[in-house]
């Protein structure tokens, strides 16, 4: 550890760090801008400044920028000495010739990363008399807003959309005083990551666009920490409230899970949340099949009168948290509790529970994947199906460039000189998968394959692995790059329905491990708590868990049947629903957006969404994590757990009417099974206090407080109080070294913008000083999850098409589709083809097809695919149009002669006047 | 003073057989397509007179680059194009010889002549007018380009005597 002198003082540094990273570390405020932790140095803004001397006697020394110079033993530096610190100041008033006096108006104030250096350097009076550039501003989609005036020309933006996340359409134009960053032409950015541009924009150029449409200040947000219910991935986000509205979602950092970036559905889908399509109260149908709206007392008697001493079936939910899951099965008996997942997606749950719980591999969070040298992907479209994780595969392609960067000698944040050194060199990645994927672009090779055949190519790798032979080039390549490997990491999952991919990649990871090398193995699932769930079901019986299907079967002996969270439309047939809704038994369902299952059911209570009540979701990596509310829900809305604990108080159930208090709730379900033991764990518990008190969920310079509901009445309410939390609706408190799961925003004196983050982290880019969030609760019993089922050859039939589930960012998930700028995104539901079969079926892009499965028709758009295995079509997943198409199954298609085609999405009111940059005076 | 009569079709938004046969001359070059941006966009420019979005796009397609990546490449460079341009392009120095050489005059003789100042095409289409930090030719300043000529020790005589066609119409066209 050399030991490097700033302004006299001896400091012990990390070897290999920069003295910008040095003085960060040290708590020092260095200004910066174009350096990011997870992007490293470029020396662009050249805002880091500060002098280095020569030596002791050394009086003048020379300028240099804290993130190119790196620590050296014995070096000497001065943060304060006149010059740099004139430096600096003359630094920022340069940018500031430029950057217009908007910040009333601009969504980044209040959280501006220049606006905050500005006061650090101490620039405070204009000199600049003269005309500022100005640009034309770009219509980039429904999710960013481009100002482009306000712009610093730090280069991040680029940097992170091309170099980090493999954006295409996103770039500098021009040069000196009228660089511009933007796109070709306007249109929607298409990176599925693009919202992160809004944190990453050190000033207003791309700002949050939903948010502009309701805006509040940071400072009058009210945040807590919570968890994305997006995917099963288990982002930390910390969403952000005001008027009793979701105003926005900002990424919560988790050192092993996302880091500082989100997906776009993470961050943008949670608009369902202000929907008009949200119950307020609960609701008993009456005979004409319209619901009567009763009272919280009146739900909880009649669902009571129908559920105690009855014969109860309960279905729960994989978007739902483990504690609503958990009392629903409790209350109706093990035995009665559907899990919730589609017959077809059980089994594949059940077979990656096992796998998780044997395997020898181990199941890496994020941040391991992005070591990786080596990757085979089975089946998966990462992008789509675990976005953040496909980041994260991003990075790993980049370990070659940084082995390549440590025989020269580079450090690893000397950014662009390692992307010079490495150009296109990548580490291995192969894709095997029905049709293209969104990380093809990155892969060393692409294999299109059907299904089963996907299975067979895992096994086919699993025994050359194990020193068998194969004919096929790409099996060995795989083999080989897997046994090369110091990292290697197998990733499949539950998309494409198919429980033989899953065996398929478990036999590589395992072979691998018979071979002696560690293997990573990440299986993605659905939502939000599916693995939570199938960790719930497999406990609790010796049985196979019963099944929709089978639930329908025997719907008639039922009195009645509770639905947590679940539209079974989704889930089920219609002939197997239609079962369940006329068998007689009372039906009583709780969920956040009205959908056909309440519309079915005879009871209906409105469930608090995520961002309005507390659970534990368990991700993909085995993550328990806790999500806890931004503020109370509104109307008669009630967290789905309470609901339970109140069915189950006036059912006079005989262990769940002892339970008060959510943490009571969680200490139950942590000693329902070994396996959940430490889930007691995952966050402090509700007495927790810091420095005595509660942690704030509002700033400390909140304002109006007492006033802002004046207009609806002005009697000053008292604040809500948080019973089950240790976070209290408040300002008063210390939002400062909490554990981490409880940090509800990032912010410190200075830096009021996300670059606090610094201040709360242990190091740079190391984890938070209150730990990592979340708590790993499968331990592997390390004897080997193999599952000897080699797959059948699917049965073809001419001028038939194997159906394969195409899942998309925008548009397969439930909930964030009911998001109007989600939906606008998503788009009419397709059926994705390959050119040949477009030939064939005389269709263009845009086009309709009539898809016939068995006695099914559905049109649907035609989407062109640049690669596609033989004999398969893909069909847009989770689409409400589409929910009657099943993976693995046969169809036929003929050109739809009706179809109309549609006409362009963009919304008239949100473009611009320009069309492409450049700079005009006015 | 660009208005739409002048703009100036683009031939084809396909790249012609000939200009394909220089691209893949300079690919052969270069170990990465994109490292023949450059010269795609100079020998399209050659071409055509100007790089429109059209050609652009070709460009980019041709050399597996996203259209937002040539873009950043063709609007850095001055001597690139990206709006229609006269026949001829005036590039005229203005640096520090030139200017200690009485340039600013000369400018105006110019503009006075040809009636349009810097960065604006003229009525017939015939010259565009740009300014251009030094031609590396200070020993000989003031200088200008007029296509691929260079012209040398410029004085008011020296603009009369190329464009004297020019300065007869210019009268009414400031």
């Amino acid at each position: 550890m050399p030991t490097i002198y700033i302004d006299g003082q001896a400091l012990e540094v990390a070897q290999g760090e920069n003295i910008l990273e040095a003085c960060l570390n040290a708590g020092m405020d260095l200004p910066y801008f174009c350096w990011h932790p997870a992007m490293g140095s470029i020396g662009s803004c050249r805002q880091c400044a500060l002098v280095q001397y020569q030596n002791e006697e050394d009086t003048r020394g020379r300028i240099v920028m804290g993130c190119m110079t790196p620590v050296t033993e014995g070096a000497r530096f001065s943060l304060n000495a006149e010059n740099a610190t004139e430096f600096r100041s003359a630094v920022v008033e340069s940018l500031m010739l430029n950057h217009p006096h908007d910040c009333p108006v601009c969504g980044e104030g209040g959280e501006c990363h220049l606006q905050d250096m500005t006061v650090m350097v101490g620039h405070r009076d204009r000199r600049y008399t003269g005309k500022k550039n100005t640009h034309r501003n770009q219509y980039l989609g429904p999710l960013i807003h481009h100002e482009m005036n306000r712009c610093i020309t730090c280069y991040r933006c680029e940097r992170y959309y091309r170099d980090y996340a493999g954006g295409k359409d996103l770039g500098a134009q021009a040069s000196h005083d009228h660089v511009y960053f933007g796109r070709h032409e306007e249109g929607v950015l298409q990176s599925e990551f693009s919202g992160n541009l809004v944190e990453v924009c050190p000033t207003g150029v791309f700002t949050d666009k939903p948010f502009l449409k309701h805006y509040s200040r940071k400072w009058d947000l009210q945040s807590a920490p919570s968890i994305c219910s997006g995917c099963a991935v288990g982002c930390n986000i910390a969403p952000g409230e005001r008027y009793g509205k979701l105003k926005r979602v900002h990424n919560r950092y988790n050192h092993e899970v996302n880091g500082y970036f989100l997906c776009d559905r993470g961050r943008f889908g949670s608009g369902y949340i202000n929907s008009d399509a949200r119950l307020d109260y609960a609701g008993i149908k009456k005979p004409d099949g319209s619901f009567m709206a009763v009272h919280q007392q009146q739900a909880i008697d009649t669902a009571a009168s129908w559920i105690k001493h009855k014969k109860v079936a309960g279905i729960g939910s994989p978007r739902a948290s483990l504690e609503a899951n958990y009392l629903l099965r409790e209350l109706v008996g093990a035995a009665n509790f559907v899990a919730g997942f589609s017959d077809r997606e059980a089994e594949i749950m059940g077979t990656i529970v096992h796998s998780l719980k044997h395997t020898r591999a181990s199941n890496p969070s994020i941040k391991q994947m992005e070591a990786a040298d080596a990757i085979l992907i089975l089946g998966e479209d990462v992008t789509n199906t675990a976005p953040r994780v496909a980041l994260g595969l991003r990075q790993s392609v980049r370990n070659k460039a940084f082995e390549l960067a440590e025989q020269m000698g580079l450090p690893p944040w000397q950014d662009a000189a390692i992307r010079n050194l490495a150009q296109d060199q990548r580490s291995p990645m192969i894709i095997v998968s029905a049709m293209d994927t969104r990380l093809d672009d990155v892969a060393s090779r692409c294999v299109s394959l059907a299904a089963d055949d996907i299975a067979v190519f895992g096994y086919a790798v699993a025994e050359v692995l194990a020193g068998g032979k194969s004919e096929d080039v790409a099996v060995n390549e795989a083999a080989e790059i897997l046994l090369r490997a110091k990292h290697p990491l197998i990733l499949s999952g539950s998309s494409m329905s198919h429980t033989g991919i899953v065996n398929g990649a478990v036999a590589v990871a395992e072979a691998l491990e018979a071979q002696n090398k560690s293997a990573m193995l990440s299986l993605c699932v659905a939502e939000s708590n599916s693995l939570g769930l199938a960790l719930l079901v497999d406990s609790g019986l010796k049985t196979k868990p019963l099944s929709i299907s089978k639930l329908a079967k025997k719907s008639s002996k039922l009195d009645a049947l509770i639905i947590l969270e679940n539209d079974l439309d989704r889930r089920s047939n219609k002939a197997d629903i239609d079962l369940l809704v006329t068998g007689g038994a009372k039906i009583v369902s709780m969920d956040i957006l009205e959908n056909s299952t309440l519309n079915n059911s005879d009871l209906v209570l409105p469930a608090a969404s995520y961002a309005e009540s507390q659970g534990t979701l368990v991700s993909s990596e085995g993550r328990a994590q806790r999500y806890f509310p931004v503020y109370r829900p509104a109307a008669e809305r009630l967290p789905s757990w309470q609901w339970m604990l109140q069915l189950a108080d006036a059912c006079e159930h005989k262990t769940l009417s002892e339970l008060e208090h959510f943490d009571q709730v969680v200490a139950a379900c942590a000693a329902s099974q070994p396996l959940f033991a430490t889930l007691v764990d995952v966050a402090p518990l509700r007495d927790y206090r810091s420095q005595g008190q509660k942690i704030p969920r509002q700033t400390h310079r909140y304002s109006g407080r007492t006033a802002m509901n004046a207009g609806v009445s002005v009697h000053e309410p008292q604040q809500p109080e948080d019973t089950e939390s240790a976070l209290a609706f408040s300002m008063e408190g210390l939002n400062r070294d909490e554990p981490a799961s409880l940090i509800p925003y990032v912010w410190s004196p200075g830096w009021n913008s996300n670059q606090s983050l610094q201040k709360f982290q242990a190091e740079v880019d190391g984890p938070l000083k209150g730990g990592t969030a979340g708590v790993r609760i499968i331990q592997s019993t390390g004897l080997g999850a193999l599952q000897s089922s080699e797959p059948a050859e699917p049965t073809l039939k001419p001028h038939h098409w194997l159906l394969v589930p195409v899942h998309q960012v925008h548009g397969s998930e439930e909930m964030s589709a009911n998001t109007d700028e989600i939906a606008e995104l998503a788009g009419r539901a397709f059926i994705g083809i390959g050119e040949k079969v477009a030939e064939k079926l005389d269709v263009a892009e845009g086009d309709g097809v009539v898809v016939t499965q068995g006695k099914t028709d559905i049109s649907l758009q035609v989407k062109i695919l640049s690669r596609v295995a033989k004999n398969c079509v893909g069909f847009s997943a989770g689409y409400s149009e589409t929910l009657g198409l099943t993976a693995g199954s046969l169809v036929s298609l003929v050109k739809d002669q009706q179809w109309v085609r549609a006409t362009s999405q963009m919304i008239a009111t949100d473009k611009g006047t320009g069309t492409r940059g450049g700079s005009a005076h006015v | 003073m660009i208005d739409a009569q002048m703009i100036q079709t683009d031939v084809s938004s396909a790249l012609s057989p000939e200009e394909l046969s220089e691209i893949d001359g300079e690919l052969a070059h270069v170990p990465y397509k994109s490292g023949a941006a450059i010269d795609a966009l100079k020998i399209v420019q050659a071409k055509r007179g100007w790089i429109s979005d059209q050609s652009l796009q070709a460009i980019a397609k041709y050399l597996d680059m996203s259209a937002e990546e040539l873009e950043g490449i063709a609007t850095f460079y001055n001597l690139i194009y990206r709006r229609p341009v006269g026949k001829k392009v005036i590039l005229f120095c203005d640096s520090v010889s030139c200017w200690i050489c009485g340039c600013d005059g000369i400018k105006q003789k110019l503009t006075d002549v040809l009636g349009v100042d810097y960065g604006e095409t003229t009525q017939d289409d015939a010259y565009t007018l740009i300014p251009v930090p030094c031609l590396g030719a200070c020993d000989r300043a003031p200088v200008m380009m007029v296509g691929d000529d260079l012209h040398t020790h410029l004085d008011e005589a020296k603009i009369d005597a190329l464009f004297s066609d020019k300065n007869k119409k210019a009268g009414g066209n400031s």
